[in-house]
């Protein structure tokens, strides 16, 4: 068994997921038994599929665990300051309509120090497709109480448990404007493949949340088991419930997920809205960016 | 290739061992449970995973899609093309 496992062979399939990794970056740094890096395959696959350019595909991440995952796909890629990536995105796509950008973030970065950031690209319905990696604590920083940690759920800044109410994110979103608002576990590899492909397609801000393990802070400080165990845990306790209405799906320690696409709608993106108001207001002095506006 | 013959689809898979954790989500969800956790140790010192037997993998690339290090890959294999998709050769 020692020699085939060790067997190396250049015939064989290389990974595809490799061509979309920037492989002199691996290994990277997530822990054993994260589920980020499950998440990405799922990205990589629906970018795959989805048939959009990838040298007009930009991502955009913040600080944290998830915000390495700019610097790991090899696309145009852009790490920037903490809770900003939603206004870098945003400033992205409007000098640059053509762009399709993509907004690849954890919990703590866009939803805590960038929540007002994700409420206003919701309201103006930017065009923009955000992926948040929702594992209930800020991994990186160590462990600390996140807007996302479960009522009594125990982190390094809450010893006694956690006594703050949680955001429901996809309820924040759909009340905030959001036209694509889905929820899926690290564990549904399919259906996570597949929201992320719709959203992707979707014009407007679109957004698709992800719940994932963090072995080291959350599950090690909640004697949750390693990776795996949570991974079984989202496997045992997730709800599959399309078209759910968003008040109903707010996560509890431990409680069942509902997971499933939630909203699918249509409104006018920012760059539609801004182009048809200035053009009845300006008539023809009004110049466009593009034909199709951002 | 499945109308021809009445037989499973035949896969396998390819795994880079120094790459791997050893989380076990492969293992753990694998549809057919083709894969075990291996008594070997890789560099880092976790056990990588191995197939149980070539029979029983199927190629549907799930385990591919859980790995977070992308260290597996499952694949189904091309029996025209002989030996040359064949993980043991």
């Amino acid at each position: 068994m020692a020699e085939e496992l060790y067997e190396l062979d250049e015939n064989l399939p290389v990974n595809p997921v490799e061509s979309l990794l920037r492989m002199d970056r691996m290994p990277h740094i997530w822990c054993p038994g994260c589920g980020i890096g499950t998440t990405v395959n799922c990205f990589a696959q629906a970018l795959e599929s989805s048939g959009l350019d990838l040298r007009k595909t930009a991502i955009v991440s913040g600080i944290g665990c998830t915000g390495r995952v700019a610097g790991y796909l090899n696309l145009d890629s852009f790490h920037t300051t903490h809770g900003r990536a939603i206004p870098f995105a945003t400033g992205l796509k409007l000098a640059n309509p053509e762009l399709k950008v993509v907004v690849y973030s954890g919990d703590g970065d866009l939803s805590a120090i960038g929540g007002n950031h994700f409420i206003h690209a919701a309201r103006r319905n930017m065009d923009v497709t955000v992926i948040l990696i929702n594992n209930s604590t800020y991994g990186m920083t160590g462990g600390q109480v996140a807007p996302t940690t479960p009522m009594t759920a125990v982190a390094s800044t809450t010893p006694y448990g956690n006594f703050e109410s949680a955001f429901n994110l996809p309820a924040l979103a759909e009340s905030c404007g959001a036209v694509y608002v889905a929820r899926w576990t690290a564990f549904h590899v399919r259906h996570t493949t597949k929201a992320i492909k719709e959203a992707l397609l979707k014009k407007g801000f679109s957004f698709v949340e992800i719940l994932a393990p963090c072995p080291t802070l959350y599950s090690r400080r909640n004697k949750l088991g390693d990776g795996l165990a949570q991974m079984v845990y989202y496997r045992e306790n997730s709800e599959i419930r399309h078209g759910a209405d968003t008040k109903d799906v707010a996560l509890e320690f431990q409680g069942k997920i509902i997971v499933g696409k939630f909203v699918d709608r249509v409104r006018p993106t920012f760059g539609e809205a801004m182009d048809r108001y200035l053009r009845e207001r300006l008539g023809a002095d009004y110049l466009p960016a593009t034909a199709g506006g951002a | 290739m499945a109308e021809e013959k009445k037989k499973k689809a035949a896969g396998s898979v390819v795994i880079t061992v120094e790459r791997c954790k050893g989380c076990g989500f492969c293992v753990e969800f694998c549809p057919p449970h083709a894969l075990k956790l291996s008594d070997q140790y890789n560099v880092k010192g976790y056990h990588p995973p191995a197939l149980i037997s070539r029979e029983m993998c199927n190629g549907c690339n799930m385990c591919g899609m859980l790995c977070p290090d992308f260290a597996i890959y499952g694949f189904l294999q091309n029996k025209k093309s002989g030996k040359g998709s064949d993980r043991e050769r």
